[in-house]
């Protein structure tokens, strides 16, 4: 991809935006439509790009496929790790409320943002993995 | 108390599990802790059903704190207890039992992910019995479903994956029109817990958008428990998966659907109007009586003895079905029971024969002559399991039919019983043959000897064999719990 | 005025019309096509018809996020249940493209061949 000089500047350009537009999606999603599936679509979305325009190889540099592999359950066990903690803390699976003592909204905020973040991680990962493995197939 | 939060245990550590096991990859260490949490969720929901029973109070678990109806409720009730007990037990035996044949059949690199597949698919049929919310029932569907389509598809022949994409379009088509069903009767009660949309929809249960919701819901599942002739998913998918997987897949997937259909024709559309106004109980005794003999019939002329048993499932499936269609309490007390006691006596037989897989290197049935003198317990099994699958006097499948016989003449139907008899000859031809094959035909000259299948396999087969026997005799435990189970299901309509 | 009644009994359902439309369509292409990738096509376009079917209800005519705002507690707002089944329903759908694409590029490669006929008339099913 040499040759496309148009491409490369404009990705350039973009993917940053986009990143920073995931997290926003990401963080509003306490407070409006949003949350971590959406930003974890947007955050692939970007690399996607980026494996477009500069190629598979300088994408899995940046990203092993190994890594990802790692980063897919591991979003999982934070989502279930909150959960783990509030039995631990004697409230129900995810009973979000018991993570502060003093409020129980502030516990649910502190809940769902722990919980957004390990599903930014699965799906962003997941879906970058579901590229890498399809366009990766047949080299 | 602890025993409050064992409904969320028994489905969140399989989940917290198989994330684990995606992440650690070897093989032994991802088998060690499948097999201690399949452990784990047993004894929790032996726990939970041994409760239930002594105080005769369902289990309600809010999930995260919130009430239901608007939150998600856990409900463990004795119906929901016993088929908990019937999937983690078989989860755990098919763990032990597919430590040989998992290395023989999976590459060596993706056993340990084959165990986490294991684990969300454990937990997704886990999730479907123990949920008290419709759509969350659809999601732990697709869970155990996709897990289930991945562990299909690693079986060693290119066929299975074929066969996986077949089950995934049927399996996708199902469960697609089960949500339908569901986002209809969202649409004009509101909610989706089981319970309170039984309790609003009684007075509008005539409305043409329940009706469609009901049909579509119903049709929906009857593909995922592959009635008559929804069911051509499944003869390939046993056939080709993996022995393991068949064992856990024949013993578990479908008759979890199955649990969701009783719930949904009983509890939320009630005896008075499923039963009484629609006509779902002809047409599911119309579809069973078929698939018993279509499906016995076309066992007879598999030449490939997991497809056989596949077929035979079929037409076990359908006697299943045919205690829902009776709609009265010994029919259905009789199709509880043969859930389990299909589960435990095809369990069986799959583990038999994924032993023989193991050892001849095929399953076909040209090629298991002689087997019977060179693995005689695997085929002394076979035959014990065969009785019961001919439903013997003193085997399980005698308790379940007579229970269905009887049933049937409740409402009169004595040729519904002579029907029953009839296939049960049908039984006879297609596992007579295996034997036969196996027991009065010579090895061919030059055939490699055969040993006996690793004593993990044979013992597990085993316990599930002599489990057959026993269950036949001492009915206490399958036919107690079923008693109970049907009057929880009855209870609401009359 | 009869006339009218149906025209109201077509345009005020439009939803509904279309959702029906996805559906047989969908089904349609599942039936009738051999291609296993065009299949696929046809069971996704099946499942967006459960997207439609679950959150054109849930919308209001000038209903808001629900999010409660001070000074305007009664205001009106769209049910966000469905939006959020959905969510889930369309991570469901994409996981079984996914899944099921996976597998056609294995069929692919095994068979050589993506149509049904062939894959299904190679060697011995029995």
């Amino acid at each position: 991809m040499r040759g496309h000089l148009i491409l490369r500047v404009v990705s350039k350009l973009l993917i940053p935006f986009l990143l920073l537009f995931a997290l926003y999606v990401q963080f509003h999603g306490d407070f409006g439509p949003g949350g971590g599936f959406q930003a974890g679509v947007i955050v692939a979305a970007a690399f996607v790009l980026y494996a477009l325009i500069f190629g598979l190889r300088a994408t899995q540099k940046i990203i092993p496929p190994a890594l990802l592999e790692v980063a897919v359950p591991l979003g999982v066990l934070i989502y279930a790790g909150v959960g783990v903690l509030t039995w631990s803390l004697g409230g129900n699976f995810l009973d979000y409320g018991m993570l502060d003592s003093h409020d129980p909204s502030h516990g649910q905020h502190l809940g769902i943002l722990l919980v957004e973040a390990g599903v930014l991680m699965t799906v962003s990962s997941t879906m970058l993995l579901i590229f890498y493995t399809f366009a990766g197939r047949g080299r | 108390m602890l025993i409050d939060q064992f409904p969320a245990i028994v489905v969140a550590v399989p989940l917290v599990a198989a994330a684990l096991c995606a992440i650690i990859r070897h093989e032994t260490a991802c088998w060690l802790i499948a097999l201690v949490v399949a452990f784990l969720s047993f004894v929790g929901s032996a726990t939970m059903l041994g409760q239930i029973k002594e105080y005769g109070e369902p289990l309600s678990y809010k999930m995260g704190g919130w009430a239901p109806p608007a939150g998600i409720e856990l409900r463990v009730d004795l119906l929901s207890g016993y088929l908990l007990v019937l999937v983690s037990l078989i989860a755990s035996a098919v763990l032990i039992y597919g430590r040989h044949s998992v290395r023989s059949e999976i590459k060596e690199g993706l056993r340990g992910l084959y165990y986490a597949m294991y684990l969300l698919c454990m937990c997704g049929l886990l999730g479907i019995v123990i949920t008290g919310d419709a759509f969350n029932a659809f999601v732990f569907m697709e869970i155990s479903s996709l897990s289930m389509y991945t562990l299909v598809a690693l079986g060693k022949d290119r066929r299975a994956l074929a066969a996986s994409y077949q089950y995934l379009i049927m399996g996708t088509i199902g469960a697609t029109m089960y949500v339908i069903g569901v986002g209809l009767l969202f649409t004009i009660t509101g909610t989706l817990n089981l319970v309170d949309m039984a309790d609003r929809l009684g007075p509008i249960l005539d409305t043409p958008a329940a009706i469609a919701g009901m049909a579509f819901v119903v049709v929906g599942l009857s593909l995922k428990i592959a009635l008559f002739p929804l069911h051509l998913w499944l003869p390939n998918a046993y056939a080709f998966a993996p022995s393991a997987v068949t064992a856990f897949l024949a013993a578990t997937a479908t008759k979890v659907s199955i649990y969701l259909l009783m719930r949904f024709i009983y509890s939320v559309f009630g005896f008075g109007f499923a039963i009484e106004q629609t006509p779902i109980p002809e047409v599911i005794m119309v579809l069973s009586l078929v698939a018993i003999f279509a499906g016995s019939f076309s066992a007879i002329f598999q030449e490939n003895v997991k497809r056989m048993l596949a077929y035979s499932s079929v037409a076990q499936i359908g006697y299943i079905t045919l205690g829902i269609a009776l709609a009265n309490a010994t029919g259905l007390t009789g199709s509880l029971v043969h859930i389990f006691n299909h589960a435990v006596m095809k369990g069986a037989l799959f583990m038999l024969v994924g032993g023989i897989a193991l050892q001849v290197g095929t399953v076909r049935l040209s090629d298991m002559a002689g087997v019977g003198k060179a693995m005689p317990l695997t085929m002394f099994g076979f035959v014990l399991g065969g009785f019961s699958m001919l439903g013997v006097p003193g085997t399980v499948g005698f308790v379940s039919k007579w229970y269905l016989a009887v049933g049937a003449l409740d409402n009169g139907w004595w040729w519904v019983v002579a029907l029953l008899m009839l296939s049960s000859l049908l039984v006879l031809a297609y596992m007579g043959r295996v034997i036969e094959v196996a027991f009065f035909r010579e090895r061919p000259e030059g055939a490699a000897a055969l040993k006996e299948a690793p004593k993990s396999m044979i013992m597990t087969a085993w316990v599930f064999i002599l489990a057959c026997v026993y269950l036949g005799f001492d009915t206490s435990f399958t036919v107690g719990v079923a008693e109970q189970a049907v009057d929880v299901l009855m209870g609401g309509a009359q | 005025m009869e006339g009218l009644n149906e025209l109201a009994f077509v345009l005020g359902g439009v939803n509904h019309w279309i959702t029906v439309f996805l559906i047989m369509a969908g089904l349609y292409i599942i039936v009738s096509r051999s291609n296993m990738i065009k299949k696929l096509v046809g069971l996704s376009i099946f499942q967006t018809s459960v997207y439609l079917l679950y959150v054109s209800p849930g919308k209001i005519i000038g209903g808001t996020a629900p999010i409660i705002i001070e000074g305007a507690e009664d205001q009106l707002y769209s049910n966000p249940l469905p939006h959020v089944l959905i969510l889930t329903a369309i991570v469901v759908g994409v996981a079984t493209l996914a899944l099921g694409l996976a597998l056609v590029v294995r069929v692919n490669e095994a068979y050589g061949s993506i149509e049904e006929d062939e894959v299904y008339s190679v060697g011995d099913w029995n």
